[in-house]
């Protein structure tokens, strides 16, 4: 996995709450591989009507087209497990998500592709929205390991779990950690089937 | 004398086989199902040259994007009739027991992990799909993941998690009649928000939760990820365990017995402490529905929807205004003055026997005002449906009488609500385009879909039961 460090790119105000999974990617690309890349489609509904026509919505202003931060309402996430979310917003450009809140699973996906999820207030989300208005092109600052976001005149703090801070940080993969817990793996599962011999499926 | 424990507590350290200095916690998993969405996971655990750690501990199902007619036929969609074919290919190579189109035990996930008796208490159960909460109505402590958890635990069967929050939800008093766990759940769900449970395990309790069925069960814990729980459970008990007794997967004999004697110990200790706890009075909770874009967009059938213009917050007059805008209903409209144009039972929520009967109920000897479609939750409860007779009361009262599957909760088979229509359906969310692009969903019981099928609006299930066999 890649390591995120730093990142000073564009931000793209989307101040909308409760963009749940099936907003971010419809269900009907669930069934695109990720080689043929998801970014074509992210938002798809919200970006275009019925007829494919371009709808008001601000990923389709050519001055966000390269943005890699989002800025967005509360409760981004939540809903279906779809991994294939984080994969339309990475492949779309996005680096770093930046909300009041997440879906949990969704927030865990993130990490697990080097997407930052950032958990600022709602009034430093307005407060930054208000800023990049005013100035769109100049960057903004994403510092994981300091936690801090520096956007207009202004350096805020976010918040982030401190397993993810660290995977993230680190570019951990997290199966290649798992085996070197190999041993007590072995030894914790020959253990809990001795003491709940009810865990494994009884035969039929 | 040991600090008390909650549930919750006693599920998560049970599985613990190591916790980092950052608290992320290396947890076993004793259950892990999969289904034609999780080709990704297959996919990134071939990339990496790895294979399946315990092939017997992971079980697959077709549901997504089965199609619900025409089951003796090939899939007439190549793409979709690939999405089957791959997991078929991909569940034979791993050496994993696959429940696939044409087998008897076919059906949506959620439903057939119970049913098959795979799902037991005091297991930990993944799955890459949102609502594996479902499963914790058993007291399986049982969450869902994304594609790249689903590879970690093809590959290693062990998960790394950070030990959530605690919260307790209790309900207490007797529903009443017509009111039932979809309705409790709603309730609920309109309490603390739909992210209101962000970050936190669930535990359900309370007299009117211990009165539900092992479907009610179902059904609500199915909803606890709509109030943004990582997972809901609730303690076993004699009703889980007389479920439980004789199903396939289920250990037998002396076996059951002793696992029941494990399975009682698994409550909260009297004392235990929750980082949050929640309560609701059942006797007051009436029949549900939703009116907006998220499922805690929910109001008793007698009220009104909200009118943007008394809405003080201008965040939210305006998250009201474009939720009411998608949804076409004018502000403060009457619930039961809305229209319907079709119907839809079925889903891992509302799809189990006992939500076939209580529509049914309804149902006998009336005709749907709107066309609709029943989809049961696997192809056991639709042999059992039919051996009741409740697929000639759905198919008098003129609606359709389908295989089991996804169908039109998601919609990703071909079985959508077309744009613009409005549909009252018993499944979990009512998020914009979730039934099909520019579908309207109206989420309620099964007995409630079936009220507003017979009314052609929105309506009180109660009225209509008066004097009917329950
Ligand atoms: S029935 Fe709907 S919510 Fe349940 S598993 Fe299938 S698609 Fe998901």
């Amino acid at each position: 996995m890649e390591k995120f460090v730093r990142l000073s790119a564009k931000a793209c105000p989307l101040p909308l709450p409760n963009l749940n999974t099936d907003q971010i990617l419809p269900a009907c690309y669930l069934k695109w591989p990720r080689s043929k890349g998801l970014g074509s489609v992210l938002f798809q509904d919200l970006r275009f009507d019925g007829d494919g026509n371009v709808k008001d919505f601000p990923l389709n202003q050519p001055i966000w087209k390269d943005a890699k931060i989002l800025l967005t309402g509360r409760n981004f996430g939540g809903g279906s497990s779809r991994e294939a979310a984080v994969y339309a917003l990475y492949d779309h450009g996005f680096r770093c998500v930046v909300a009041p809140s997440f879906g949990d699973i969704f927030a865990q996906n993130a990490v697990k592709n080097g997407l930052l999820t950032a958990i600022v207030s709602d009034v430093d989300i307005t407060d930054m929205a208000a800023a990049i208005s005013a100035n769109p092109e100049r960057p903004v600052v994403v510092d994981l390991d300091s936690k801090t976001i520096a956007c207009g005149n202004r350096i805020y703090e976010f918040e982030i779990d401190p397993v993810s801070h660290n995977q993230l940080l680190n570019g951990w993969d997290d199966v290649d950690l798992t085996g070197s817990y190999r041993d007590r793996i072995a030894k914790f599962s020959t253990e809990h089937r001795a003491l709940r011999p009810w865990v494994v499926p009884a035969r039929e | 004398m040991s600090e008390p424990l909650t549930l919750i507590d006693k599920s998560w350290f049970a599985h613990e086989i190591v916790r980092r200095d950052d608290g992320a916690s290396l947890l076993w998993v004793d259950r892990h199902y999969v289904h034609e969405g999780s080709f990704h996971a297959f996919s990134q655990m071939k990339e990496s040259g790895r294979g399946v750690a315990e092939p017997g501990l992971t079980f697959g199902v077709a549901d997504h994007y089965v199609p619900t007619h025409g089951r003796d036929q090939v899939i007439a969609n190549p793409e979709i009739a690939a999405m089957v074919r791959n997991l078929e290919a991909n569940t034979a190579e791993s050496r994993i027991t696959l429940f696939s189109l044409r087998d008897p035990r076919q059906g949506i996930v959620h439903v057939v992990g119970p049913e098959q008796g795979l799902t037991l208490p005091g297991l930990l159960i993944v799955c890459g799909d949102s609502h594996t909460s479902t499963h914790g109505a058993f007291g399986a402590y049982a969450f869902g993941i994304g594609a790249s958890e689903v590879a970690h635990v093809l590959m290693t069967q062990t998960l790394w998690q950070r030990k959530p929050k605690r919260m307790r939800i209790t309900v207490d008093g007797a529903a009443t009649i017509g009111v039932g766990a979809k309705d409790i759940a709603l309730a609920i769900i309109a309490h603390v928000g739909a992210d209101g449970a962000q970050g936190h395990a669930i535990e359900f309790g309370g007299s009117t939760i211990r009165a539900l069925s092992m479907e009610g069960r179902m059904t609500l814990c199915n909803l606890s990820i709509e109030a943004g729980g990582r997972c809901g459970m609730i303690a076993p008990d004699t009703t889980t365990f007389a479920y439980l007794k004789g199903r396939p997967y289920v250990p037998k004999g002396d076996a059951f017995d002793r696992a029941v004697d494990d399975w009682s110990a698994l409550v909260s200790d009297p004392d235990a402490n929750f980082d949050r706890e929640v309560k609701l009075d059942g006797n007051i909770i009436a029949p549900i529905v939703t009116w907006g874009t998220t499922p805690d967009d929910a109001l008793p059938i007698d009220a009104r929807v909200p009118d943007p213009a008394r809405e003080a917050n201008p965040v939210r007059a305006k998250y009201l205004r474009d939720a009411l805008d998608y949804m076409a209903i004018a502000p403060g409209r009457k619930l039961t003055e809305i229209p319907i144009d079709r119907v839809f039972i079925g889903s891992c929520t509302n799809s189990r026997i006992e939500d076939l009967r209580a529509a049914a109920a309804v149902l006998a000897g009336r005709v749907s005002k709107v066309p609709g479609l029943v989809s049961p939750g696997s192809s056991s409860v639709k042999r059992q449906a039919e051996g009741e007779g409740l697929d000639r009361i759905f198919r008098d009262a003129g609606l359709e009488w389908a295989e089991s599957g996804c169908s039109m909760c998601v919609g990703i088979n071909g079985d959508i609500v077309p744009p613009g229509e409005r549909c009252a359906s018993t499944t979990n969310r009512n998020f914009r385009g979730r039934q099909g692009p520019g579908a309207r969903t109206h989420l309620m019981s099964p007995a409630m879909v079936a009220a507003a099928a017979v009314s052609g609006h929105l309506a009180d299930v109660r009225p209509l039961l008066a004097g009917r066999k329950l």
